[in-house]
């Protein structure tokens, strides 16, 4: 048998001893985490590589002549490969490493559209982004004067390409999109949305945090323009993710931060850089986070993702059908073919409330405004509760949830 | 139930939280101060009026919120009312006293008692924020006049 012979059908059970802390209790009742889509578990794989990596290999990259220096170069790389692999993008240049998500986002603000913007042109994107594609753009409204076009959602949180061309005019020269809403769950056509962004000649950036973790992603197929992931909702470490761009926009880009690694030469008068992906990685980069990286999507990959996609689908489903005896209970965002997260409003209950008892019956969830307050507005609610599930949940979690919401609504409705 | 959560959730909190008491604006306040919390997007809004004497003769708030925050402004309405400038600061910082579990000196026994329901807060760090969010909402109304902002 093949070392990456792929699990096929998935077991939720079997998954979960991976991943110690989820044996643990909280206020003596067993640990229900359904808050993965602030930040995923990260599995014993992920622990193991971080840590053998840091005992046995480490160095600092890209600088030494050393054996450890280009033992750990090779590993950073070969993590950049695996990242590349995940995506299905053309080539590993194409793959710039940074903190996270958020930064990968703020790259290309700064990188790519900042220096193009002219007062009023226009960057699309919709009310369900998350505050990482949406204060990057906000920057260059307030100092480029740039006009941010937003995307309503319908009432069941859905996405509309029609909508999104729709806001498409001449002066476009950006869609940012979210490829899943962190809250509504929502998944946008994506292909669809580039395709018509590209026939009229407008760049896509996609939000990945959330997508990537739960869809199948193929920049090629996609054909999108600059896709951005981060490595802790991924089963992976937090202070790493990555943002994929074509090599042809990447080419033509400025240096975003400047130092050490970034530069070809640095002379007295004049700097000159390096090329992609290396411009763009100033300092020493996260090297430790960037094996554990590799090692989650290594973990990912080895399962079958049909077979997780399913099995979180039906968390959704069995969530959504066990909450409906709530009749004070109003779900947020059930749009077809939207991913696990469950987010809902309460009726004479405020989240924080509802979180804190969830809490103590060990029951982990967001509650407040998930860095979209956009989107709150857009429901007319201040918060909201939200379970979002990983791969790692099961049904008789969903069932905790529900006890847990019996209990709050006795406590507190 | 958990006992701390007992505590937390009391009757007398939910009662003020279901129906708080001087709810609303008020014509004709001498001061204003609005109170947002960034972590959940709730936010208050604070209506006094001081006379020449420099007593506090009346205090609303609007604003939605969690059960504590707006079960603490409820109750911070009812303690404040009818003093002095100087003694609604000496009650005001015993009050962020008792919410986070510290001895709470300045606190009269009588005002220890009306807000001994808000203690059960400090075995919520989390929680600490929404309970003081009122409190040092009216301490910036006080302290700056009209449209004080406090965070």
């Amino acid at each position: 048998m093949s070392a990456h012979a792929k699990i096929t059908a998935f077991d939720p059970v079997a998954a979960r001893a991976g991943f110690a802390i989820l044996g643990r209790e909280v206020y003596g009742r067993p640990l229900v985490y359904l808050d993965n889509a602030a930040s995923a578990q990260k599995p014993r794989q992920v622990l193991d590589a971080m840590r053998d990596f840091a005992q046995d290999e480490y160095a600092n990259v890209h600088r030494g002549v050393h054996y450890l220096s280009a033992a750990s170069t090779e590993r950073y790389e070969s993590a950049r490969e695996a990242v590349r692999r995940f995506l299905n993008a053309r080539a590993a240049d194409e793959i710039v490493f940074t903190k996270g998500g958020t930064e990968a986002i703020n790259l290309v603000a700064a990188s790519f559209l900042a220096p193009k913007l002219q007062p009023g042109d226009e960057i699309v994107l919709s009310v369900m982004e998350h505050h990482s594609n949406i204060v990057p753009w906000h920057f260059l409204r307030e100092r480029q004067g740039a006009v941010l076009k937003w995307v309503d959602v319908g009432d069941d949180g859905s996405l509309d390409v029609e909508a999104v061309e729709a806001a498409i005019g001449p002066k476009t020269k950006l869609v940012a999109i979210a490829h899943m809403s962190n809250v509504l769950g929502t998944v946008a056509p994506l292909k669809e949305i580039v395709k018509r962004a590209h026939e009229k000649g407008v760049p896509v950036l996609a939000d990945g945090c959330q997508g990537a973790v739960h869809e199948i992603v193929d920049v090629q197929d996609l054909d999108i323009d600059f896709y951005a992931i981060t490595g802790h909702k991924l089963y992976g470490p937090t202070g790493i993710g990555a943002l994929y761009g074509k090599r042809a926009h990447l080419k033509a880009m400025r240096p975003y931060n400047g130092g050490g690694e970034m530069i070809r030469e640095v002379t007295r008068e004049v700097v000159t850089y390096a090329d992609p992906p290396a411009r763009f990685e100033a300092g020493t980069p996260p090297i430790i986070e960037a094996v554990g990286l590799e090692a989650a999507l290594a973990y990912l990959s080895a399962l079958d993702r049909e077979a997780v996609a399913t099995h979180e689908r039906d968390l959704y489903a069995y969530a959504r059908e066990s909450v409906r005896r709530f009749n004070w209970l109003k779900l947020i965002g059930d749009a077809p073919g939207k991913g696990a997260i469950l987010s809902f409003e309460a009726e004479g209950m405020h989240a924080h409330d509802l979180a804190t008892i969830l809490d103590r019956e060990g029951v982990a969830v967001r509650a407040g405004h998930h860095c979209a307050q956009v989107l709150m507005d857009r429901f007319g609610v201040i918060s909201t509760t939200r379970a979002s599930f990983a791969l790692y949940n099961t049904r008789s979690e969903v069932d905790a949830l529900v006890a847990a919401l019996a209990k709050a609504q006795k406590i507190l409705g | 139930m958990d006992d701390s959560l007992r505590e937390l959730y009391q009757e007398v909190i939910l009662d003020h939280s279901r129906h708080p008491h001087h709810y609303g604006a008020l014509e004709g306040a001498s001061h204003v101060g609005e109170g947002y919390n960034p972590l959940c997007g709730d936010r208050v809004k604070i209506y006094l009026t001081v006379d020449s004497g420099g007593r506090i003769t009346n205090i609303t708030f609007e604003g939605k919120g969690c059960a504590i925050s707006q079960a603490s402004a409820s109750l911070m309405t009812d303690a404040l009312i009818g003093r002095t400038a100087a003694e609604a600061e000496r009650l005001m910082g015993g009050f962020l006293h008792l919410v986070k579990g510290e001895e709470a000196g300045g606190l009269a026994d009588e005002d220890r008692e009306r807000l001994e329901a808000m203690a059960g807060v400090s075995a919520f760090p989390m929680r600490v924020k929404c309970a003081t969010l009122a409190w040092h909402t009216m301490k910036s109304a006080l302290e700056g006049g009209d449209a004080a902002k406090s965070e």
